[in-house]
Order: structure tokens, then C-alpha cells, then sequence
């Protein structure tokens, strides 16, 4: 299995090509248990982003790595406690049975009234905008979080080697065009992910993965000039925060109408229509969100010059 | 469908224990962040595995379709990919700032050149 190579490996540069592999079987092991949405995510994050990440990483740390010294000790622990985990497995339920804990407390309800209450057949969007909305909210500030800390950590030079226009990729004719061609079509495709997430497989984490791959592939080969010109840093911060903000400021304007916390009936005066509105105006904002982190983050490592 | 028991189970704790192994055994700490990311990723099968009923569609509602997979373990993955992105750039950013500071990312190395340190400040 990959996942083997991956400890095998000392060289960290074939490690980072092969977690991008290992990212896509997961992908479509996902995507054979039913989980599209969840599919959707691991290929545009963990193939994409990641890689890129690790990449631009390495490019700072170096990427020889020295041998291991006791691996006995850790053999021996990680096969008891392995050990012992199998030994838990045995009371658990059988893979696929419908009887198991997990299907017979509140997931009944999502799948049945979710479509109803919600008015959105993606029961994964209604589920994680409407019902644990709270949850999203959450995670959506922790995204923030992150790419804030990174920002803290890395800061945002542009170092030597940026030059305007030009990189080590930029001189070729086919990358050029390719990039040129597909631009537009990853940035199509990125906004119907995220308008279409009601309905089918989407929402907002995957389209602001989606449209952040676009750019960053833009800058890989074109230079990272162009792009900071277009969004320079202090906008991307901009936006990540007020992207957070819509979803909270939704939250907020419902508790203001007399609703509870983050209830989306208050938006309209027909229930489902104002549910409607209110996973709209959350997806957007989540989407902000992460388009923008993705791409500080992005910034924070590749404009970092290695120090010696 | 093919009956298999308990080997999602048994895939998601070999693929954690491999995470885990790298993590305690490894000392590179580029290697160690790939290891956690083995060990999410593990997770995340344990969970969608567990989501999956026999026979059943994805959640997406579908005339003529009466089984759905669960969605309740879908969203909790989905999230917890972008924020475990999110998190391991943290991670690679501390790195890059050790490395800065250290000159290396090999945990016994770093060890070495603390230990040093921390004794001349005790004294």
C-alpha cells in the first residue's frame, strides 16, 4: 500500500508526491461508501492543496531525511496498541448494518424531515449549515484561526527569487496556454460548486478549495508578482474575516428577530424560504473564508526566503 | 453486496497505527506532520465506513430511492478535512520557524543543541 511507502521513504520530496496519491485513493474509497461530498473535499484538499503546501515547505526545510535510530521500541508499542484496538472491533457493529447505534439516533430525522424542513435534497448541506450550523460556525473560526497563526508565524515577504512575470515554470509555451485555457473553467467551476451545494454534491469548504487552487496554480506559473498585485494580503485578511462575519452577522440578525441563535426562519417569512436564505449566506461566507485562508497561507510559505 | 465484517475497522487501525509509528519512531519533523495526517486520514475512514448502510445511496434525496447512507458522519469528515489542512500549515509553519532557528529539523538534533542551552541558563 502507499501508505507503506510513505514510511519507507526518507526522501521527503517523493513523500509529499506520494501523500498526494494516497489522498486520491481515499478520495475514491469515499466516494464507493456513499460519502460524494466528503470524496469532493479529500481530492480538491488533500491531492491539491496539501501537496502544494508540503511542497513549498520542503522548499524552505530541505527535504533529506536522516535514518531512524530505535524503531524497535516504537514497533512494539504501536503493535499493542493496534492490538488492543482490534480486540475493541469485536463488539462493534458490522460494516453496513442498518441496525447499528450510529443510524438509529438523530440521523433518521436528518434523512427524513432534513429535505422537508430544510427544502434542500443535499442532506449533507442541510445537516452541516442548518442543524449543526453551530458546529460550522465553529470550524469556519477555526480556519480563520489557523491562517491567522501562520500569518503570525511566517509573516509575508517576497523573497529573492520573485521575479515579475517570470518563473522557473513561466517560459513554458504549453504550461502557459494550459493555465491560460483552465483558469477560467476551475473559477466556473469553483462558484457553481459553491451556488449548487443545496442541491447536489458541494458547498462552501469544497468551493473555496476550488477557486484558491486556481489561483495558486496562476502563481505557480506566472510568477508570484501578478497575483499579489490582484490580491494583496491585506484584502485576503479582509476577507477571510468579514467572511466569518456574514455567517455570524446571520446568527446575530436572527437572535435580533426574536429567534434563536443562528435559526434561518427568521430571515424570511416562510420558513423553508428563509432556510434557503440562511445556508446561502452561510456557504458564502464559509466559502470566503477558506478561499482566502488557503490562499494566506499559501502566500506565508511560498513568499518566505530560506535562511541558512 | 460482499460481506466483510469488521475489516473497515481493521484497515482504519492499520492505517493509524502506521501514522502512529511514525510519528513516535521518525525524528524528522516534516515526517511527523506526514504521520498525523496518516493518523487523520484513518479517522476519517473509521467515521465515513461507519456511515455507510448496505444497500443505501448517497444523501442526496433521490425520487425512488428509500435507503440513505448516514450524513451525519459525512459533515463531520468534511469539516474536519479543511480543518486539518488548516492545521497541519500551522504545523509546517513552526517547522519552517524551528529550522530558522535550529538549522534543522531532526528532533535529536534539536534536542542535543537545547540541552546545552537550558544548563547555562539553570547555571
Amino acid at each position: 500500500m502507499v501508505a507503506i511507502a510513505v514510511i519507507k521513504q526518507r526522501n521527503l520530496f517523493t513523500i509529499a508526491m506520494l501523500t498526494g496519491i494516497y489522498s486520491f485513493l481515499t478520495a475514491g474509497l469515499f466516494m464507493d461508501l456513499d460519502a460524494v461530498d466528503v470524496a469532493f473535499t479529500e481530492a480538491a484538499v488533500g491531492a491539491g492543496v496539501t501537496t502544494v503546501l508540503m511542497l513549498s515547505a520542503l522548499r524552505l526545510v530541505g527535504s533529506q531525511q536522516r535514518p531512524t535510530r530505535h524503531p524497535a521500541i516504537a514497533l512494539l508499542v504501536v503493535g499493542v496498541t493496534g492490538a488492543a484496538l482490534i480486540y475493541g472491533t469485536l463488539d462493534a457493529p458490522n460494516f453496513g448494518d442498518p441496525n447499528a447505534p450510529a443510524h438509529t439516533h438523530v440521523a433518521p430525522r436528518y434523512i427524513e424531515q432534513g429535505p422537508v424542513e430544510v427544502g434542500m435534497p443535499n442532506m449533507v448541506t442541510a445537516v452541516l449549515a442548518s442543524y449543526r450550523g453551530h458546529d460550522t460556525l465553529g470550524e469556519t473560526v477555526v480556519i480563520l484561526t489557523a491562517g491567522l497563526a501562520v500569518l503570525l508565524l511566517l509573516g509575508i515577504q517576497s523573497g529573492p527569487e520573485i521575479q515579475h512575470n517570470v518563473s522557473a515554470m513561466g517560459r513554458h509555451m504549453v504550461l502557459r496556454v494550459m493555465v491560460k485555457l483552465l483558469l477560467p473553467f476551475i473559477l466556473l467551476f469553483g462558484l457553481y460548486v459553491q451556488m449548487h451545494g443545496d442541491f447536489g454534491a458541494g458547498g462552501g469548504f469544497q468551493a473555496g478549495v476550488i477557486v484558491a487552487t486556481g489561483f495558486v496554480l496562476y502563481d505557480l506559473v506566472f510568477g508570484e508578482g501578478n497575483l499579489r498585485k490582484v490580491l494583496p494580503t491585506v484584502w485576503l485578511t479582509r476577507i477571510a474575516a468579514i467572511g466569518v462575519l456574514i455567517y455570524g452577522g446571520v446568527g446575530v440578525f436572527s437572535l435580533f428577530a426574536g429567534h434563536p441563535f443562528l435559526d434561518y426562519s427568521a430571515l424570511a417569512d416562510d420558513p423553508v424560504h428563509g432556510q434557503h436564505l440562511g445556508v446561502l449566506l452561510v456557504e458564502a461566507g464559509v466559502g470566503l473564508t477558506v478561499f482566502s485562508t488557503v490562499l494566506i497561507i499559501f502566500y506565508a510559505f511560498s513568499g518566505r526566503r530560506r535562511q541558512q | 453486496m460482499i460481506e466483510i465484517g469488521h475489516y473497515n475497522y481493521w484497515v482504519a487501525i492499520f492505517l493509524m497505527m502506521a501514522g502512529f509509528y511514525v510519528v513516535i519512531a521518525q525524528g524528522n519533523l516534516v515526517k511527523k506532520l506526514v504521520g498525523l495526517s496518516l493518523f487523520q486520514t484513518s479517522v476519517f475512514i473509521l467515521y465515513i465506513s461507519m456511515g455507510k448502510v448496505a444497500d443505501g445511496a448517497p444523501p442526496i434525496q433521490t425520487p425512488g430511492v428509500e435507503i440513505y447512507s448516514n450524513p451525519l458522519p459525512h459533515v463531520l469528515i468534511l469539516t474536519a478535512i479543511v480543518v486539518g489542512v488548516a492545521t497541519t500549515a500551522v504545523g509546517l509553519a513552526l517547522v519552517v520557524r524551528i529550522r530558522e532557528s535550529y538549522g534543522t529539523v531532526e528532533e535529536e538534533e534539536i534536542h542535543a543543541m537545547a540541552q546545552p542551552a537550558d544548563e547555562k541558563g539553570e547555571g
